[in-house]
């Protein structure tokens, strides 16, 4: 029986080696082949493919990528720290609530959600109408299709994605550490600065890995929001795939992508498990 | 004392204005789908017209059709592997235990625009015809995780001794399956599938790559839309899919055990 | 509530009309003509490189009460958990009425256990609870019937059947549980620290229930508990384990007034330790009789120690003297009761007397 009952995991994990390692696998060998004229795909073995991202076009691709990222996350965690650490000091019956409130435009798509700042943010749209209405402009202004669009629309996009661990992180923080702070003189904005923040760090460190990961693969936002010069690396991809028809050097920029998020995904977890082991060996010294 | 509230009305002052523009923008577009003026952002009267127009478009019906059926679909599949594979997890001890965690979280980890195009890349090698199939193999493969996570944290909330009592009075591994495991995890298993469901029809990058020209979901449709213009209909069939999510995860919210009332005896 | 006592008889009868009502009844405690229900020989467990038992053998008599006492994490639930069948023994053979069941799953052996938070199935109400065993079983339905409607009767429940346990007290529930395991007649009931979830009055009324259940049906109960005055109070026979090995088997009155080695006597009741010509002796502080140090023409034995009072502390019918020892500046206790004549203080030179008969010779651990 026990025996047997181990092959329950069988189903899944062969459902995710065909259709997940599989066409992984299938992508890395991709990125060292080439295409001819009309797209189809040669396996020669070649590092062209990465070659080619010294290239100053490409490059200032990435660069442009990651400080867009970067600054997204910078943002996102000013607005969503403190948005998280009122819901935690709310009322226990409030919490649930403003979580929920908090957590539903996780699940609404990239897409919509930057759509809906196209309808306010476009020549004819509602900011420039209400501008216009109360006179303080006489001529609408191009308020889309431009980097501050972009990072706008970024920072609308993944907001949600830094405020449930941090929210987490401290919801879970031991009440009674303030108490105790505060009983031995600390004022509030001290134990705040003292303990609140420190121990609340991984909650900080988990979104901000998430909303980094997610920007760096991001090309709704940039493909609605933004001009064909506010390209990012996820544009990139997308037309390598689907217009330039250039799967090789499409893959090879994917392969980038996902081993530099997978690394930072492993140092935030190695920092996390060595976090977790320090915690242990300490209560073992206290048994 | 003093200090004290005006710091945290500060506060509340700042997380409401971030509140409001995680909101306000969904507000206004749910708003101007009732707009009766096609182009400006001025408001010329209250109308149902373009929600009427909607149900009239046969390119849209067709794309809800698609993305319902897309969805049931991958929503069963998903949902069954998956808690098949919660429970072995939370049963027994694998060798490989790393690897298999590995496997099953690496889908949700690795960015969504990379894992589309390897599914594109797969199906052309293999030369399978992109459509409602290729939609339905993609979609399973990234809910999956998903119902692993959901069921497997029910289990784990689950007091071990339920079990061990159902074997003590006579039940076989089947039956202590079938009477008192199934029925106490019954409520992550639906509240994994309808993650899955919200995943599955609120999914546009990965099906961007994979749907063929006869499957076009809702958001792809949407995204066809954008990408010609503004209309207040893409405004009215945004508002629905947004009603419908926010239905959706409010239904799963209210059968995911909350964090903090633990099951007591 | 009232006791189960007055149903016993009710439940015995009734239970002699139903098809398998031979099985429950057995004669009473008849102590006379032992037979060993449960049998564990050489039993050893190790969890990796862990042994929670080094080896272990244990004989349970048919109709006993017998209580496995001890410390936290000395291995008394996983010998329950053995019986059960939920935990299986890395070496050696466990019997249960003469067959060996030590590789059977938990489902075939007739057996049941009352958990430690009862386990009480939180979607079925006490009635489809109290028949789940019966439904694995598959007994026909007339005779569940029959058997539901007379364990009910037996725990006073019979008008809360139909309520889910959540709407229920600790009290109930656990009442629940005893009646969903008793309901299958097993050959042995097991219950793993099946009070310790309630307060101590419910605690103490419980005790005096369960004991007087176990007697009328004439049930073999194995009951593990950490708690020493329970275990003094129902059990027919104690056995008590430190680290995986017993210390101690034998009568409530045997473990307390001869307790073996200085484990056991100082962990059951409280125990005062001399040495005396290279030996220890364990003496109950109601054993110990303090007299003053320079008292002459005593009519009892000569003191066998010197010391000073340091503390009294008053603890109801009796206040306790705390003396410290001169030679090896040890604190031992003795009682003073309310009426005693001799009123000691702090800083009283005293000296520490006992008959010969009280002092009990035990190995050092």
């Amino acid at each position: 029986m026990n025996k047997n009952g181990k092959l329950l995991i069988a189903p899944s994990l062969a459902w995710l080696s065909i259709f997940f390692v599989i066409p992984m696998l299938i992508v890395v060998a991709v990125s060292f082949a080439s295409r001819t004229t009309y797209g189809q795909v040669v396996f020669n073995w070649t590092l062209d493919n990465y070659i080619r991202f010294v290239e100053p076009l490409y490059i200032s691709i990435f660069i442009q990528t990651l400080v867009v990222a970067l600054i997204t996350t910078v943002i996102t965690i000013l607005m969503g720290y403190p948005l998280a650490y009122m819901i935690a000091q709310l009322p226990k019956k409030w919490q649930q609530p403003g979580l929920i409130l908090c957590m539903i435009p996780f699940w609404i798509n990239f897409l919509i959600r930057s759509y809906a700042w196209v309808i306010i943010l476009r020549t004819q749209g509602v900011l420039n109408t209400l501008l216009l209405k109360a006179g303080i402009i006489d001529m609408p202004i191009q308020m889309l299709y431009n980097e501050g669009a972009v990072m706008l629309g970024m920072v609308y996009a993944l907001l949600p994605f830094m405020i449930l661990p941090i929210y987490v992180s401290i919801e879970q923080l031991d009440r009674r550490l303030l108490e105790a702070a505060s009983d031995l003189g600390a004022g509030p904005f001290t134990a705040f600065r003292k303990i609140t923040l420190p121990l609340t760090m991984p909650g900080v460190a988990a979104g901000t890995i998430l909303v980094f990961i997610s920007s760096l693969g991001m090309f709704v936002v940039p493909d609605v929001m933004g001009g064909a010069k506010s390209a990012l690396v996820g544009n990139l991809i997308q037309n390598q795939f689907l217009s330039a028809r250039d799967w090789p050097f499409g893959a090879s920029l994917s392969i980038v992508l996902a081993v530099l998020s997978l690394v930072l995904i492993i140092l935030y977890y190695k920092a996390i498990q060595a976090q977790k082991g320090g915690e242990r060996d300490a209560a073992k010294d206290v048994a | 004392m003093q200090q004290k509230t005006w710091r945290s009305h500060v506060l509340l002052a700042y997380s409401l204005a971030v509140l409001a523009f995680l909101y306000l923008p969904l507000v206004i577009l749910a708003l101007y789908s009732f707009n009766d003026s096609r182009i400006n952002a001025v408001w010329t009267g209250f109308t149902f017209k373009w929600y009427e127009q909607l149900f009239h478009n046969r390119r849209v019906l067709e794309a809800l059709t698609n993305t319902l059926i897309v969805g049931a679909i991958s929503t069963v599949v998903s949902t069954s592997l998956g808690t098949i594979a919660a429970i072995a997890l939370h049963r027994y001890k694998y060798k490989m235990q790393n690897a298999i965690n590995g496997l099953l979280y690496l889908p949700i980890l690795i960015p969504e625009i990379v894992m589309g195009l390897s599914l594109l890349v797969l199906f052309s090698q293999f030369k399978v015809p992109l459509g409602k199939g290729s939609l339905i193999i993609a979609h399973i493969t990234f809910c999956l995780s998903f119902v692993v996570i959901t069921v497997g944290a029910r289990l784990d909330g689950m007091r071990a001794d339920f079990e061990q009592a159902a074997s003590d009075l006579y039940a076989t591994p089947f039956q202590c399956f079938r009477y008192v495991t199934l029925p106490l995890i019954m409520p992550g298993i639906v509240a994994g599938a309808l993650i899955a469901f919200t995943l599955s029809i609120d999914d546009f990058v990965i099906s961007f790559f994979v749907a063929g020209p006869n499957s076009t979901t809702l958001p792809l449709y949407i995204y066809a839309m954008v990408k010609r213009g503004i209309s207040p209909e893409i405004n009215a069939l945004s508002t629905l899919m947004i009603g419908a999510e926010i239905l959706l995860v409010l239904l799963a919210e209210c059968l995911q055990p909350s964090h903090k009332a633990k099951e007591e005896d | 509530m009232t006791s189960y006592a007055g149903t016993i008889a009710g439940f015995m009868t009734a239970n002699r009309r139903g098809p398998r009502g031979a099985v429950i009844i057995r004669k009473g405690c008849d102590t006379k003509k032992m037979k060993d229900m449960v049998r564990l020989e050489g039993i050893t467990k190790k969890f990796g490189d862990h042994v929670i038992i080094p080896t272990l053998d244990l004989n349970i008599n048919d109709g006993e009460f017998l209580t496995l006492l001890g410390p936290s994490g000395c291995g008394k639930t996983t010998l329950l958990r053995m019986i059960a069948g939920l935990e299986t023994p890395t070496t050696g053979k466990v019997i249960l009425d003469g067959q060996d069941v030590t590789n059977l799953p938990p489902y075939k052996r007739n057996v049941n256990m009352v958990f430690q938070n009862y386990a009480l199935f939180p979607h079925m109400t006490v009635k489809e609870n109290i028949r789940f065993g019966l439904k694995m079983k598959n007994v026909p339905d007339e005779e569940a019937e029959e058997r539901i409607k007379q364990v009910l009767y037996l725990i006073q429940l019979e008008e809360l059947k139909n309520r889910y346990p959540a709407q229920m007290s600790g009290g109930q529930q656990q009442r629940v549980a005893i009646a969903r395991a008793l309901v299958n007649n097993p050959k042995v009931l097991l219950l793993d620290e099946p009070l310790g979830a309630l307060d101590y009055q419910l605690r103490k009324k419980l005790q005096i229930e369960l004991k007087n259940l176990q007697r009328g049906l004439g049930l073999t109960f194995i009951y593990v508990t950490h708690d020493q005055e329970e275990a003094l109070t129902m059990s027919d026979r104690i056995v008590i384990m430190n680290k995986g090995v017993i210390q101690q088997d034998g009568t409530p009155n045997g473990i307390y007034h001869h307790p073996h080695n200085t484990f056991v006597a100082r962990f059951i009741g409280e125990s005062n330790f001399f040495a005396l010509d290279g030996q220890s002796y364990a003496l109950r502080p109601e054993k110990l009789n303090l007299c003053p140090e320079d008292e002459e023409n005593a009519s009892h034995p000569e003191p066998k120690f010197f010391g000073t009072v340091v503390d009294i502390v008053f603890y109801g019918t009796i206040d306790k003297v705390f003396v410290r020892l001169d030679n090896t500046n040890d604190t031992v206790v003795a009682y003073q009761y309310f009426d005693d004549v001799q009123r000691w203080k702090v800083d009283d030179r005293v000296g520490i007397w006992w008959y010969d008969r009280d002092g009990v010779m035990v190995e050092n651990e």
